[in-house]
């Protein structure tokens, strides 16, 4: 892991992603996001870090995950394509990487209390997870809506030990808990550390992010004989996402492509489609895209999966779209649930509703015989069996 | 009077209050302005409503969303200030990305233009305020107003108040807005900054609610800041101008006997 990256596509000496990103945070959390700032690097590329993160990763969460080559799906897309088995991290998703690298970064901080935010409940879990290895305290907001939707996630991080703290303002959801989440932190800034679930919030928070979901690219290069043609993953806040694309930013020859949540359609008015239609303001803390009204108000996005109902994106992939190094699509509900029962039959894998935005998707691009098509599969479906019963009739 | 010019007055013991503007009702700052003035508040704080007021506890979020919700706009705030005319000094506290969409240039515009002389943005961190707005700012005759915390190490506390220009505002604990019981914790964090030998001078805010509160940070301070305890008052009350005549007087009782 080096220190300093020199690539248009990273982070600057100011936290900023050309016009994205920086650190709107008020000065009650200076001396934490300050602290965490002039540490992180340090402590990412000490070998202390590294060899714990490393042993976690392989003996804990049983990285490396593998790089599947899946027929039957080819078959069907005429080409070659890959499925990095995200699904099949201790956890059942990606978030495990992050959680597990910042929970390493806050005991190294002197911090003995862990926040976090979570709507589908996935990194909610994971954080929970990661604080019962290491036996930390834990609070996980969570939008009082979403605690009602996600009942068996509730109970998984209860079961872990972790407080479930409802977040009862605004829609009560994601972004809700994320602001509840940040207003704990504003409140013990001494013993806290906050673990931000995405690659969003204020500068330094999406680069470490990145940085910690960057094994999955590492993996897929030492795993693929030369380059793939396209890496394709969802975006949520965009963190399966980066972990996917970081080690491919700078070979221009690999098409790397994005695929947000449209929801009931991009123009339906019932979307998260933030690229496609966000303006670009602030939200938790980052100059990013935002969807929000005229007046800067934020408005509530939807999707069916929870994981992807998020009215931001991370700064990164604001500016990665903005010079157009990533492709940026989106993908309805329907679309993504009729690909989630694809892959199932022909794969036997069933994947979690976010990651099926990114298999929908291959349907409307065009591929050759000898492409080399990666799909992150950031995460398993047990979670949405209840959403698939419902929509499928299971 | 601008908000600079009551702090270099000789004036103390200055009540800062705080209100939502479109709260309780969308045209209640045309009444809670000359109110305040009348009552005999120093100086006043329009807040801006956002939909997600990160800085803020649950009675200035559900005034803020009260507020949204009843239709009030940064736009229809300037129209109710071109209606209203009071002497009293007024700045305006807000979040940053409400006046990143207004357009900073136009918002400076239309502070200047309707007696607005001061600004409180607590997202928009020193070091970004000095890079892309002071200019701005500057010219439409706009103090910045910087938060400082119990954490704010010395160092930070004295290249704030070098770019201070009216007041610092000093946050009496590390907390979101409202939702502490009182501050007389803060008592050697004030006694710091009254010692710290600042050139601009300082009031307290966050979690200052009784008359007992107030007077604690006269103490220390030019005065106090009050805004979740307003609204939570006015929240009980028909007639506004009544309404907030009683806080005042309330607030002021120890420095009146
Ligand atoms: C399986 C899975 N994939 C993707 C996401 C979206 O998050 P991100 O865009 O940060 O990868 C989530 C979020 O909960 C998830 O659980």
């Amino acid at each position: 892991m080096s220190t300093t990256v020199l690539s248009p596509f990273q982070v600057d000496q100011k936290g900023f992603y050309g016009d994205f990103g920086g650190a709107f945070i008020p000065e009650m959390l200076h001396g934490n996001v300050e602290e965490l700032r002039q540490r992180y690097l340090g402590i990412l590329a000490s070998e202390s870090f590294r060899n714990q993160f490393n042993e976690l990763l392989h003996q804990y969460v049983g990285r490396p995950t593998p790089l599947y080559l899946a027929p039957r799906l080819g078959a069907h897309h005429g080409t070659t394509i890959y499925l990095k088995r995200e699904d099949l991290c201790h956890t059942g998703a990606h978030k495990i990487n992050n959680a597990l690298g910042q929970l390493l970064v806050a005991r190294e901080l002197g911090k003995t209390r862990i926040i976090a935010e979570t709507g589908a409940g996935q990194h909610g879990v994971a954080t929970a997870t990661a604080c019962a290895l290491l036996g930390m305290e834990c609070v996980v907001y969570m939008g009082a809506r979403d605690i009602q939707r996600q009942a068996p996630n509730v109970a998984r991080m209860r079961m872990l030990g972790a407080r479930v703290e409802p977040a009862t303002s605004g829609s009560q959801t994601l972004k809700d808990a994320t602001n509840e989440a940040i207003r704990d932190w504003i409140n013990h800034p001494e013993t806290t550390h906050y673990i931000i679930g995405s690659a969003v919030g204020p500068h330094p928070y999406p680069d470490m992010v990145a940085r910690l979901q960057a094994i999955i690219s590492a993996e897929i290069r030492q795993q693929l004989d030369g380059l793939p043609t396209h890496i394709v993953a969802c975006v949520g806040g965009g963190s399966n996402a980066i972990g996917a694309f970081y080690h491919f930013l700078d070979e221009p020859e690999v098409q790397l492509v994005g695929v947000e949540a449209a929801g009931l359609g991009v123009d339906s008015g019932k979307t998260a489609a933030t690229l496609a239609l966000g303006t670009q303001g602030v939200l938790h803390a980052s100059l990013t895209k935002v969807l929000q009204t005229a007046d800067g108000q934020v408005v509530e996005p939807h999707s069916i999966s929870a994981g992807l109902d998020y009215p931001g994106i991370g700064p990164q992939h604001a500016h990665l779209e903005a010079v157009k190094r990533v492709h940026y699509g989106g993908v309805t509900d329907q679309e993504a649930l009729d690909a989630a029962r694809q892959l199932s039959q022909l794969e036997g894998i069933i994947p979690a509703l976010e990651t099926a935005h990114a298999l929908a998707y291959l349907e409307k691009m065009n591929f050759r015989r000898e492409d080399r098509v990666v799909i992150n599969l950031s995460g398993r479906g047990d979670k949405d069996l209840d959403t698939y019963m419902q929509h499928l009739a299971l | 009077m601008t908000v600079t010019e009551l702090l270099q007055s000789p004036a103390k013991d200055l009540l800062n209050i705080y209100f939502t503007a479109g709260y309780p009702h969308l045209d209640s700052l045309c009444e809670l302005l000359p109110a305040l003035e009348a009552a005999g508040a120093d100086l006043v704080e329009i807040g801006i409503p956002y939909s997600d007021p990160l800085s803020d506890g649950p009675t200035i979020q559900q005034s803020s969303a009260h507020a949204l919700a009843n239709g009030i706009s940064l736009e229809l705030i300037f129209k109710q200030l071109e209606e209203t005319t009071t002497q009293i000094p007024k700045v305006m506290m807000g979040y940053f990305n409400t006046v990143l969409q207004f357009g900073f240039e136009r918002f400076c515009q239309r502070c200047a233009d309707t007696g607005i002389s001061g600004v409180i943005l607590p997202d928009l961190p020193i070091e970004l305020y000095l890079d892309r707005y002071a200019s701005l700012f500057e010219q439409h005759g706009l103090s910045n107003i910087f938060l400082v915390t119990p954490e704010t190490p010395a160092d930070r506390l004295h290249y704030i108040d070098q770019h201070s220009t009216s007041f610092i505002y000093a946050v009496s604990s590390s907390s979101t807005t409202g939702v502490k019981a009182g501050i007389q914790d803060a008592a050697p964090y004030l006694k710091g900054l009254q010692t710290a030998k600042l050139k601009t001078p300082f009031l307290v805010g966050f979690n200052i609610a009784s008359p007992k509160d107030f007077d604690f940070a006269c103490q220390y301070a030019r005065g106090g800041i009050i805004g979740s305890a307003f609204i939570r008052y006015l929240a009980k009350q028909n007639d506004l101008h009544a309404a907030t005549t009683q806080f005042v007087q309330h607030i002021r009782q120890l420095q009146l006997s």
